[in-house]
């Protein structure tokens, strides 16, 4: 990790006899957004908190600023239902040392630009859940850290809301965060300057969204009958199978997305394990 | 849908020991310890024929003290001591009975085989002249409402922020955990002390309970009893998920405390089977000091044993539970030190 560049290198994070991260390396860029996917379980949060200072690395290291540069948004909002908005933002604010004219300015231009001007004085559990995320990010935000760390910040929040939400990460991103955030959609996760994708802990693809795509082995293609059930998935319709050594003769490939490249990398491990090839 | 249920019942271990143990605590409480019945008065004879009260006395009277030199100072120091609940100071005729009212059980009950002597002896009761319960009552439900915001409402607000996920927040935000544990049980304290000094106001305006000791001596009392009771909301709050499991949990410490801390029953008429676990309640002692500062004006050095056993359980409880508590807030900063540049190595299990 150099050049002001966050992340983890041969990370492994146990809890007990429980390996919840193992030999995962991570590189978070400044002013680039650096996705982390995978499923429920896959070790995402433990991956965010472990960067957050939550957790103790078992073993590798750890590349993370000081507690008052780390911005960090928890899962579950990350703000307190029972406060209004404003004293949200007062609280956390004071947490970080921020008063005054400072304070003020910095939370009218992040809820500014959120759309929360207007609600300040608005209980935060009274929020939708579009605009509790929005405030859970300005929060992160608001002392203006060097890693902003977002734990799924948009899972659970309405489509219109999703997009707002990534116009401010992306716009943290711009003014010189590194921003790493967890997520369970592909389609964000494709917008990330890089991504790493794991599943039970472990790292099973990372890189630019192109490159992971790019390095998909044989090809893919569209059926309406699955004839390999061990890499055959449903995407939408039709069933798509993947043929390490190439489509089968006669038959019309299509170009995976980073849906497909997941998929077939997830079920390759799966059938690693059960002895497939 | 049945199989169902009790397939979940049998998971939800809290449940089951409510379903198993308050039935077996009710049972044992009402069987033995629901029993308004003094069989034994703990009695000083004072005065020249001290000795003759002694052999005479009825046998619910047990003469545990003899004072041929001591009179009716002597007397109203044992009283106010709790060192005996009846004093007769004898020299004059008829001799005088001294009654402690504050041990109003015990003092009905002498009372009423004294008067049954007639003009044998003389009967006074101190402290609580009119035995009037709620002059009793008063500084025991302090003592609950004191119990009651430290565990059941201290350990609701704080699960409901490990809950909503905002503790996890609040652990990786620059706030020391002391500062954090600080700024939770804080407001607690501080409410809890409003409703002290409210509750213990409105008994004396509202039911003439007397004040006879001194304040600092109920405050020092109250803020010990006050850290037994938070850390036990602390505690509760580190072993529970949700604020239903909370309450659950707090019922089990509340209910034995209001049942068996002599608040209701008198210990006294308990049998030894059952008194113990009274004995291993922070509330029984709280309220020995509550109605003993109060109703007979108690000093510190007279109650130092309740004194002393909330101050081992203060310690033991409260540190306690707020090292639990600051284990769950700071689990990587307990085994790893991060480093002052940007790097954080590990090398051992996290936990």
């Amino acid at each position: 990790m150099t050049d002001g560049t966050y992340g983890v290198k041969d990370l492994y994070v146990t809890f007990g006899r429980n390996r919840a991260l193992e030999d995962v390396t991570l590189a978070i860029p400044a002013r680039q957004i650096t996705a982390v996917v995978g499923g429920d379980g896959a070790g995402k949060s433990t991956l965010m908190r472990t960067l957050a200072g939550r957790y103790a690395p078992s073993a590798g290291l750890v590349a993370a600023p000081d507690a008052r540069r780390i911005g960090y948004q928890s899962a579950a909002s990350g703000s307190w239902a029972d406060l209004t908005v404003g004293e949200n933002v007062a609280f956390v604010g004071a947490s970080y040392g921020l008063s005054g004219e400072r304070l003020a300015r910095r939370a009218e231009e992040l809820l500014g630009r959120a759309g929360l001007g207007d609600v300040r004085d608005r209980l935060a559990g009274d929020l939708s859940g579009g605009m509790r995320a929005k405030l859970g990010f300005c929060l992160a935000m608001l002392h203006e850290p060097d890693l902003l760390i977002l734990d799924e910040p948009t899972t659970g929040v309405d489509p219109v809301s999703r997009v707002e939400v990534w116009r401010l990460i992306s716009e943290a991103a711009a003014d010189g965060a590194s921003v790493v955030l967890a997520t369970t959609y592909m389609d964000e996760a494709e917008r990330a300057a890089s991504l790493l994708v794991l599943e039970n802990g472990r790292t099973l693809l990372s890189g630019s969204p192109e490159d992971v795509v790019a390095s998909l082995p044989g090809a893919i293609v569209e059926t309406t009958a699955a004839r390999r059930p061990e890499f055959s998935w449903r995407r939408g319709s039709a069933h798509r199978e993947w043929w390490p050594a190439g489509a089968p003769e006669g038959e019309a490939t299509i170009r995976p997305d980073l849906e497909d490249v997941v998929i077939v990398a997830s079920l390759r491990e799966l059938q690693t394990h059960r002895g497939v090839r | 849908m049945i199989l169902k249920e009790f397939r979940e019942l049998r998971r939800d271990r809290r449940t089951m020991g409510m379903l198993i143990a308050l039935p077996i605590l009710l049972l044992v409480v009402f069987g033995y310890a629901a029993n308004f019945t003094v069989d034994t008065i703990e009695t000083a004879a004072l005065g020249p024929q001290a000795d003759q009260v002694a052999a005479q006395a009825p046998t619910l009277f047990d003469v545990t003290e003899v004072d041929v030199d001591g009179d009716r100072d002597t007397a109203e120091t044992m009283l106010r001591d709790n060192v005996v609940d009846v004093a007769i100071v004898t020299g004059e005729q008829p001799p005088l009975a001294l009654v402690d009212g504050s041990a109003l059980f015990t003092a009905q009950t002498a009372v009423s085989v004294l008067n049954r002597l007639g003009d044998q002896v003389q009967v006074q009761v101190l402290f609580n002249p009119m035995l009037e319960t709620s002059w009793v009552m008063v500084p025991a439900i302090i003592g609950l409402i004191l119990a009651f915001i430290g565990t059941v409402v201290t350990s609701i607000g704080l699960v409901k922020e490990r809950q909503s996920g905002t503790l996890e927040q609040l652990a990786v935000m620059p706030i020391k955990p002391s500062a954090i544990i600080l700024g939770k049980i804080a407001p607690y304290f501080l409410l809890a002390s409003i409703d002290m000094i409210l509750v213990t106001v409105l008994g004396m305006l509202l039911f003439d309970v007397p004040f006879n000791g001194n304040p600092i001596a109920f405050g020092a009392g109250a803020a010990l009893f006050l850290f037994v009771v938070l850390g036990l909301g602390v505690f509760i709050s580190t072993i529970s998920k949700t604020t239903g499991q909370a309450i659950q949990t707090a019922l089990f410490f509340m209910l034995p405390q209001i049942l068996l801390s002599g608040m209701i029953f008198p210990l006294e008429a308990m049998p030894w089977g059952v008194r113990w676990i009274s004995y291993l309640l922070p509330l029984t002692y709280f309220t020995m000091i509550s109605q003993g500062v109060m109703l007979r004006g108690a000093t510190i050095e007279s109650l130092w044993p309740a004194f002393l056993v909330l101050a081992v359980m203060a310690v033991a409880v409260f540190s306690g539970a707020v090292l639990r508590f600051r284990r769950d807030l700071a689990p990587s900063r307990r085994r790893h030190r991060a480093s002052p540049s940007r790097g954080r190595a590990g090398s051992g299990e996290a936990s």
